[in-house]
């Protein structure tokens, strides 16, 4: 019994060092383009170019990161996207929500058909409206503004379906007391059903955030001149034209992804959670 | 604290509408429901319901921004069917789909059974796979472009090393392109599945394990006849997300290779994007955007099915 155990604690030793290193080989190896752009984006111009390459520059230069604002607008690139995932995130966050009590607090008729039709826009791919929006967008004269940028993405499917879940496992107790004592509608959602949904509603707020501040497709299209571009497009878009400035590229691309990463870092517990309940009805 | 605050409104609030009638409070109801909705509702309908119908009724006109769009019924579709171009963007969508579903979902689910052991740096390890899912697509792919290069690229090179050469490039060469986007996609997406796949596994009760290992059963067993069956719903999840995602690859493709080389990792997606954006065919871009939309559906309504069927419960 004794040498059994003793057996048995030695395989788990082993299986938890082979665990251990598999483990530390796969985070290096996801980590890896990071590390790189990071480093390659300190390394002078010579290094970069030369061959064989190498992972660790030599000489540390930062002549990539003022280079940055020689090449592109960076500084507005940056708020442009602030901006348009900013906007979007709060505006998507109020009418989800708004929705999402409607749907799943009141009793009204008609709820089966609007729910409907949540599901149907939550189910057909958005690529599909792209050249419809773009030619009404552009018949508006909103191409090229934040308004274009903005508005279609005030409110969101996935938002409203993924807070009509969470709204439906609240007891009803309280909304039901202060009905009874009068309150209007709109208190009970602001005053009692908000305060309680506060974990969703962050955890929303950061997928909302996160998919506009990354999205490529959407500005690509809407916005095209420097003026109201985003990062992600910006940079894709220099790339195109821009050959081998890879340098430069590399930092700006450091500074469009170090606050999402740096955010991601502080706050993951709860966006991990967010993920984990998306599989959840 | 809110019935107090509202207590001194009371009194004026039942006097509007007939409070006698038995369906008042169902009524006002109603009336704050599409009050709440109203804002949603009007978004939803100018800028998402009606460019779908708009894009269906496109998909059946000859419109090239210039001109007004004439309706050539089915003209769209039958174009479709004999167009070289579109059979190539579909097959290139269902192989791309077909090759990342399947290895994101196996992947994810090794890396989750890893990471739900209690091992040292499991929470380094979990981070640093979930990273690249918080992370634009469009801007790491650019690395991944740089990384690729034949001439300075370090993982070209690393490669080169164990015997993988390619003389034009990853992404220059017509069978080793499709190959690196997908790469690129499984690399980014994997760790979003492994937390659904972590989350599945933290709800297998304990017990179950506890009462196998008294049972004398091995860890293959256990995975068998425990874990895999009890995940079958969060796999079935997992692989309908999965396999719509895939079916709508651009980012990196956008930034990669745009398409090429001779259009070889040009998808649906980035069809659509050529002929409506590039070439201005609005009407044959609406109609290829449909393919996308039917192959979406058929995936969406394999999901209803299968939850309204089915639910395994412990």
């Amino acid at each position: 019994m004794a040498t059994r155990s003793r057996d048995g604690r030695g395989l788990l030793t082993t299986w938890r060092v082979l665990g251990t290193l598999t483990g530390l080989a796969i985070a290096l190896a996801m980590l890896f383009p990071l590390v790189w752009m990071v480093t390659t984006s300190f390394k002078p111009e010579q290094e970069i170019v030369s061959f064989p390459p190498a992972l660790w520059p030599e000489h540390f230069t930062l002549e990539n990161y003022t280079g940055v604002w020689e090449r592109l607008p960076f500084t507005r690139l940056f708020l442009n996207t602030l901006l348009f995932a900013g906007t979007v995130t709060v505006f998507s966050l109020l009418l989800d929500s708004m929705t999402a009590y409607a749907l799943a607090r009141l009793n009204f008729r008609g709820r089966g058909v609007v729910f409907a039709v949540v599901l149907v826009v939550l189910m057909v791919p958005w690529q599909v409206t792209l050249i419809p929006l773009y030619d009404m967008l552009a018949g508006l004269g909103w191409i090229n503004t934040y308004q274009g940028l903005i508005v279609p993405r005030l409110t969101n499917a996935f938002g409203i379906f993924f807070l009509r879940q969470f709204l439906l496992a609240i007891p009803r107790d309280l909304e039901d007391a202060a009905r009874v004592d009068g309150a209007s509608e709109f208190r009970i959602y602001w005053n009692i059903i908000m305060p309680l949904a506060v974990p969703a509603l962050l955890t929303l707020g950061l997928f909302h955030f996160m998919y506009n501040w990354n999205d490529l497709l959407w500005p690509l299209i809407i916005s095209q001149d420097e003026s109201r571009q985003t990062l992600p497009a910006g940079l894709a878009l220099f790339m195109g034209q821009h050959v081998v400035e890879y340098g430069p590229l590399m930092a700006a691309s450091v500074l469009t992804l170090l606050p999402v990463v740096v955010f991601f870092v502080i706050i993951q517990r709860r966006f991990v959670a967010g993920v984990a309940t998306t599989g959840i009805r | 604290m809110a019935t107090a605050r509202t207590a001194s409104r009371a009194p004026s609030r039942p006097a509007p509408g007939p409070r006698a009638r038995s369906g008042s409070a169902r009524g006002r109801q109603t009336r704050a429901a599409w009050l709440f909705m109203l804002p949603t509702l009007v978004v939803l309908a100018v800028f998402v319901l009606w460019p779908m119908a708009q894009a269906l009724y496109l998909s059946f006109t000859e419109y090239e921004v210039f001109t007004p769009a004439t309706w050539v019924g089915l003209d769209n579709y039958t174009r479709l069917l004999s167009d070289p171009a579109f059979g190539n963007a579909l097959a290139n969508t269902l192989y791309y789909a077909a090759v990342t579903t399947p290895l994101s979902v196996v992947l994810a689910l090794a890396l989750a059974l890893l990471l739900n052991q209690r091992l040292p740096l499991r929470g380094f390890v979990r981070t640093a796979v979930f990273v690249p899912v918080v992370i634009s697509l469009a801007v790491v792919a650019i690395a991944w472009t740089f990384l690729l290069d034949p001439n300075i690229g370090l993982l070209s090179y690393w490669l080169s090393k164990v015997g993988v050469v390619t003389e034009q490039g990853w992404l220059r060469d017509p069978s080793l392109a499709m190959p690196a986007v997908m790469m690129v996609g499984v690399w980014k997406n994997v760790g979003f599945y492994m937390v659904m796949y972590l989350a599945g596994l933290q709800s297998i009760p304990t017990m179950l394990y506890e009462a196998a290992r008294v049972d004398g059963a091995g860890a293959w067993a256990r995975f068998r006849n425990i874990t895999w069956p009890l995940l079958a719903n969060q796999t079935m999840l997992i692989v309908i997300l999965a396999a719509i995602a895939t079916l709508q690859a651009f980012d990196q493709i956008f930034v990669m290779t745009r398409g090429g080389p001779f259009f070889r990792t040009e998808t649906l997606v980035a069809m659509t994007y050529r002929i409506g954006f590039k070439e201005f065919q609005f009407g044959y871009g609406a109609a290829i955007s449909f393919a996308l939309v039917v192959l979406i559906a058929l995936l969406s309504i394999g999901q209803l099915l299968y939850f309204r069927k089915r639910t395994v419960t412990y």
